[in-house]
């Protein structure tokens, strides 16, 4: 980005059948990521291989392939707002089969079931709270049975029933559905809860990767930083700026 | 220098603004062919530009025709001739006002209701999730509405002319008097299939700079509330400024 690497010397291998959390400070480029993963970013260089495709050689008709085996779920749900919760589920399946109606209707109402949402089929997105349109949203990800599936933040401004409610689903969708789960998030508790394996990224690199068990012994400032939540560390509280005192004591032009 | 160096970066600036908005409609047009196949979705979109544009359209139409009825019959008065009044309404409803004054109404109507929901859809990552779903959002979301501007504008200019010619023919025939069959007969005379045409031409290729601003603005639009508000005045801008240089061109050629 404008000429600075974001990542550098990044290496990161996601084990298929795993619950795979990417954690690290705001601004490390924890997004940037998924959007490689995702194709909706292109590197500049080196390599990203995803379910043995080399993303870098992959073109238009190939990436839209590739996304048909990949779920997302956004930060906001990203629900089309003009679509009930039931087309909004069906949607893909509309898009890209020929499915006949008994069909879809039958897969929507078994996915919005194991989201808990069946009885609000009917209900706009306008008029779901923000932890029932991530469930539905979800429900939308998992409908074309996807072998990966990609959370962006999950857990942001959710209540703790809501989040609980989204953690167990994770855990459960990945088990039941064989899925390899990617969770983008910097609630680290959460995490530690859910996911097999961490990578905890920060300055462009991977600080530290492991069980989140071996996380919290792992010596790392940077690690120690982020796990303990301190604010000033390796990752700075200030925003780089000149000496203090002699910018107070400066004259100002206005002086 | 510096002078010269902005003047040149300004050009620049809008040479390559020019060649964006070019590539924009070549693949608005590579989509035609399959949107026109899923008529509905464009059928869904000549109803939220053109028919809730109706009471406007027709409004307008009615005090525009009603001043020409009123300037044309004091003008006319002057020379002897008001029963010229139809001929001379229709004629300037049908080959100037009504193409230029809908498209201006258009734009503020329906260009800003276009740029702020594809704005908006962007801001709230719907466009993004679509991609994700191996669905291309312009040709589910973007060629629809585009198609769906470019046919409701002669169809709203038309109707404009009609609203207009009535208004006209309300302050003529029944408040000045003029006499009821010269005002038709001369009108049927004096109109010709070319007046027509100029007209349905400017409103077609109105229709087309018009939607296409306006989905463009929205499409690109900076995802946040500023960025939306700004694509929506852009279309505005935009399109007012384009619609009246394309019409002294069209009008110019015409002659």
């Amino acid at each position: 980005m404008n000429g600075r690497p974001i990542f550098d010397g990044l290496d990161v291998d996601i084990a298929p059948g795993r619950i795979t959390a990417i954690m690290g400070p705001s601004g490390t480029g924890k997004t940037t990521l998924l959007r490689l993963i995702t194709g909706q970013l292109r590197a500049d260089s080196g390599r990203l291989i995803v379910a043995g495709q080399d993303m870098s050689t992959l073109r238009r008709a190939g990436l839209y392939a590739l996304r048909r085996r990949m779920g997302m779920l956004f930060q906001n749900g990203a629900l089309l707002t003009d679509l009930d919760v039931f087309e909004n589920v069906a949607f893909p399946l509309r898009e890209h089969t020929d499915l006949p109606e008994r069909l879809i209707r039958q897969l929507v109402l078994t996915k919005l079931q194991a989201v808990g949402l069946r009885g609000a089929a009917e209900l706009m997105p306008a008029e779901l709270s923000g932890g029932m349109g991530r469930r539905v949203a979800l429900a939308r990800a998992i409908v074309m049975d996807p072998e990966i599936l990609i959370y962006d933040e999950p857990f942001v401004g959710l209540d703790p029933i809501s989040l609980g409610v989204i953690l167990r689903l994770i855990r459960r969708l990945n088990d039941v559905l064989g899925l390899t789960s990617i969770v983008v998030s910097h609630d680290v508790n959460e995490i530690s809860s859910v996911a097999d394996t961490v990578y905890l990224l920060s300055g462009g690199k991977v600080a530290a990767h492991g069980a989140p068990r071996d996380l919290q012994a792992s010596p790392s400032e940077v690690v120690r930083q982020f796990i303990g939540g301190l604010p000033d560390g390796p990752v700075a509280f200030h925003f780089p700026a000149p000496d203090y005192f002699s910018e107070l004591l400066a004259r100002g032009e206005d002086f | 220098m510096n002078l010269i160096n902005e003047l040149w970066r300004s050009l620049v600036e809008a040479l390559v603004g020019l060649g964006d908005i070019t590539r924009f409609l070549l693949r608005l047009l590579l989509q035609t062919p399959r949107v026109l196949l899923r008529f509905d979705s464009v059928v869904r979109q000549i109803y939220n530009s053109g028919a809730l544009s109706l009471v406007i359209i027709m409004l307008s139409g009615l005090f525009v025709g009603m001043v020409l009825g009123l300037q044309g019959f004091q003008l006319l008065q002057r020379f002897g001739s008001e029963e010229a009044l139809g001929v001379a309404a229709a004629i300037g409803l049908v080959k100037e006002l009504s193409p230029v004054v809908t498209a201006l109404l258009f734009a503020g109507r329906a260009g800003t209701a276009l740029a702020s929901e594809i704005g908006l859809m962007r801001a709230t990552d719907q466009l993004s999730a679509m991609e994700m779903m191996a669905v291309d959002p312009i040709e589910r979301v973007v060629a629809p509405r585009f198609l769906g501007g470019v046919i409701a504008m002669p169809l709203l200019s038309a109707i404009f002319s009609m609203i207009g010619v009535y208004g006209a023919q309300l302050v003529g025939v029944q408040i000045m008097h003029v006499d009821s069959g010269s005002f038709w007969s001369q009108m049927r005379a004096g109109v010709d299939i070319r007046d027509v045409s100029e007209g349905l031409v400017k409103s077609c290729i109105f229709g087309v700079a018009c939607s296409l601003i306006a989905v463009y603005q929205g499409y690109y639009a900076i995802p946040t509330a500023e960025g939306v508000g700004r694509a929506t005045t852009r279309t505005v801008v935009a399109s007012a400024v384009m619609v009246l240089f394309l019409d002294y061109l069209l009008t110019s050629a015409f002659l």
